[in-house]
């Protein structure tokens, strides 16, 4: 009911796979996916365990709604101990697999040990295998897709896997299902190359059942018509997807540019939806064919995209002429503004790269831009990056990088370790735009300053998905509060970060929260689940999630240290746009934060907040 | 007037919301692997395809059952009688859209029965790439559109 029950256990050292028993009672403090999977992890591994050795898990884990016809149920998230960053990480995909994880019968994965050879994971319903993957390690994504759906005569298999970066141990490499959903970020592909694992194909068959279906199918309705009638879910999504905000934040002076050194991109609009929606290249098609659902959604944000033929890019591949995962925000951000490059087609292409060797955009990019402010002032040389010529707005140098990155050939083989460990590297550690080691995304903490309260708290490094004030300080969602200012900003990023973990623990996508508030979400819940799961129910479990990963952190040897910003925003003021002469104000946000979670100053638990969460 | 499922595969999104109301009005839980509508990706033309039974008037299906199983209805639509099927699966050779399907479960072929003229599919599905209308307008809108796009100027100058 919501839950199937079951579990698969995988040990990849003994070659075994074996079913157990959902613990109900942990489903019902942590409700399922990213609370419940923490739960798991958190019981069961050491948080010092070194995250690329044997003894560090990882888990697969869908949510109570995965699989129904709730708007977006079809979540899955990965959640293990992250390499990039040696915190807790959870990255979150869409796409059709979880569901399909769900029809097959089960509500996760537990993958523990590390095989001797490479090996994929077969789930056919009830039926799970571990299978000989020697054939398909050192092959991307796409291929590998390919190659298990063929080897099966079964195309309505979908498969959730590691391209060469993962393989390869690039600390941001990521999971990538049905050929561009993304478990992007906190390098958990890494993990899943140093477990010798190349992929977990899923064909499910059977169905999903929900506690009370009348009154899902009535909750489930009325969300769906929030979302049919909201400005931003209803339409601004679907038509532009993400990438509507690129000029939006732009102009709210909140686009990190060429490494963070400017809050605005002279060629945001080239990156932007608008540019993806017009014509271009002798064929008159714009970049930007179709957008596209995942499972059960509703929305539609997903951008199917076409590089231009003529373009340097793919001139002589035709292999990539086809349409495949077009830029989202974030993507196009990271890949465009951090490094300077306008060329929507170069975007394209490396977002086309990433996908089908399984990198994570953000970090690349974001790594990419700092390498490039490195080589400008003269730290990087020709010879450290092997005749890269990684100048700020170079296309080539971002194409050609993203190449070997994944490969991790030459320069490329250093920008894998990301921006903290290559400043590092290079005696250059302000340069590095990351908390916890992971690079942030594409909000300045500067134009919005909610946000560097969010990547400094963040449990899994700087992270805009973990309480995304955007929508309350630029879009007025739920309600408007200023950009510029930290009063408030404590309370705010508390909410923002119960709420959010509560809806990833659920099956269903962050996104909704645009129009959906928990008003809208507990009766969908409450629906599929037993038990009462009221709006309070929702709030308390998600506060649990969020002190149980921050304990996981604290228990991992974090400190309040780690609750920080690159000096460049604490110091350098924006020099242009409506945040002109403001840097982030944490230091005041943080002890105020501290206070709002019942945490100690130095940032701990206090003991009556852990039993008040019963922890 | 007779109805009949029309499908726009150019505003269909691939989210499935059809396949999961077919399956749980026909099998009381979600199971887009037993729904009669299926969405199909072809990922790199960038389309989604919706498809299913379009109830043919000389049915294939019909024709081959040997026990009559498949009988049709006031709507004109082709319904499976489960009382009568035997399974022999020889239906779903016949049919040349491959609508008909066998569920190993019951023993039983399934099809696409229109839900007794109120389709599921066509009130969950978000873009209105599948609606319910009368067969006889179905390229009605398809026609306005080509008609839009007549030059009547170059017309009128003859």
């Amino acid at each position: 009911m919501g839950w199937t029950g079951k579990v698969l256990r995988v040990d990849l050292t003994k070659g075994t796979c074996a079913p157990e028993d959902l613990n109900r009672e942990w489903a019902d403090q942590y409700m399922g996916q990213r609370g419940l999977a923490s739960k798991y992890l958190a019981e069961e591994m050491d948080p010092k365990t070194d995250p690329l050795s044997p003894d560090n898990k990882m888990i697969f884990a869908t949510g109570p709604l995965t699989g129904t016809c709730a708007s977006t149920g079809g979540r899955y998230s990965v959640i293990t101990k992250g390499p990039l960053t040696g915190a807790i990480a959870c990255s979150n995909s869409g796409g059709y697999w979880g569901a399909e994880l769900k029809f097959a019968g089960w509500d996760m994965i537990i993958l523990e040990g590390k095989s001797k050879k490479p090996v994929y994971l077969c789930i056919t319903d009830d039926k799970a295998e571990l299978l000989d993957a020697s054939e398909i390690w050192g092959k991307s994504v796409w291929d590998t897709d390919a190659w298990i759906k063929t080897r099966h005569q079964d195309p309505q298999m979908h498969v959730s896997g590691i391209g060469i970066a993962g393989e390869n141990g690039v600390l941001f490499s990521c999971i990538i299902n049905d050929l561009h959903r993304a478990a992007g970020r906190s390098g958990v592909g890494a993990v899943m190359g140093s477990k010798n694992l190349k992929a977990i194909a899923v064909r499910g068959t059977g169905g999903v059942k929900v506690d009370d279906f009348p009154a899902f199918l009535a909750a489930t309705s009325a969300a769906k018509e929030v979302l049919a009638g909201n400005a931003v879910t209803g339409e601004g999504l679907p038509t532009f997807g993400t990438q509507v905000l690129m000029n939006v934040i732009n102009e709210a002076g909140a686009l990190p540019t060429r490494n963070t050194r400017d809050v605005q991109f002279d060629g945001a609009h080239d990156i932007s939806a608008e540019a993806m929606a017009e014509p271009s290249g002798k064929n008159g098609k714009p970049n930007l064919l179709a957008n596209q659902a995942c499972f059960g959604c509703t929305i539609a944000c997903g951008r199917i995209s076409k590089v231009n033929e003529e373009h340097y890019t793919v001139q002589n591949k035709p292999e990539y002429w086809h349409a495949s995962g077009g830029l989202e925000y974030e993507a196009a951000w990271a890949l465009g503004a951090a490094t300077g490059v306008n060329d929507l087609d170069a975007l394209t292409y490396a977002n086309f790269i990433c996908n089908e060797q399984g990198i994570d955009p953000i970090s690349f990019g974001a790594t990419v831009g700092a390498a490039m402010e490195m080589y400008e002032d003269g730290t990087l040389t020709d010879k450290d990056t092997g005749g890269l010529k990684l100048k700020f707005g170079s296309a080539e140098a971002l194409t050609t990088a993203v190449e070997l990155t994944g490969k991790a050939e030459g320069f490329g083989a250093e920008l894998g370790l990301g921006s903290k460990r290559l400043c590092d590297k290079y005696g250059k550690p302000e340069l590095s735009m990351t908390v916890k080691g992971q690079e942030f995304p594409a909000y300045d903490p500067r134009g919005i300053q909610g946000m560097g309260l969010t990547y400094a708290t963040s449990n899994r490094g700087a992270c805009h998905l973990r309480s995304y004030t955007v929508s309350s300080e630029i879009l007025g969602i739920p309600e408007k509060t200023d950009p510029l200012v930290t009063d408030g900003k404590a309370d705010l990023v508390k909410a923002f970060q119960d709420a959010t973990a509560a809806v990833d623990s659920s099956g269903l996508c962050v996104f909704t929260t645009f129009a959906w508030t928990l008003e809208d979400i507990a009766p969908q819940v409450d629906g599929a689940l037993p038990g009462n799961w009221s709006v309070d129910k929702l709030l308390e479990v998600g506060e649990r999630i969020w002190n149980l990963e921050r304990q996981f952190n604290l228990q991992a040897g974090f400190t309040a240290k780690d609750d920080n910003l690159p000096k460049r925003l604490l110091k350098d003021a924006a020099k242009t746009g409506p945040a002109k002469g403001l840097v982030s104000g944490l230091k005041k946000m943080l002890p105020e934060y501290y206070a709002a979670r019942g945490w100690t100053k130095e940032g701990v638990p206090t003991n009556e907040t852990l039993s008040r969460l019963a922890l | 007037m007779q109805m009949a499922l029309v499908i726009d595969a150019g505003k269909c999104t691939g989210c499935k919301q059809c396949e999961l109301a077919c399956s749980y009005v026909k099998e009381g839980e979600f199971n887009p692997a037993k729904s009669r509508i299926r969405v199909f990706d072809f990922h790199q033309d960038a389309r989604f395809v919706p498809y299913t039974c379009t109830q043919c008037d000389e049915a294939w299906c019909q024709q081959a059952c040997p026990v009559n199983a498949i009988t049709t209805n006031e709507r004109g639509v082709k319904e499976v009688h489960d009382s009568l099927c035997v399974g022999c699966k020889v239906c779903t050779i016949a049919c040349p859209f491959g609508t008909v399907n066998y569920n190993a479960s019951t023993g039983k072929v399934i099809k696409c029965d229109e839900c007794g003229g109120d389709p599921a599919c066509v009130k969950a599905c978000p873009t209105e790439a599948i609606v319910f209308m009368d067969v006889e307008q179905a390229g009605f809108d398809k026609m306005r559109q080509w008609a839009a796009k007549t030059d009547n100027a170059a017309s009128a100058g003859q």
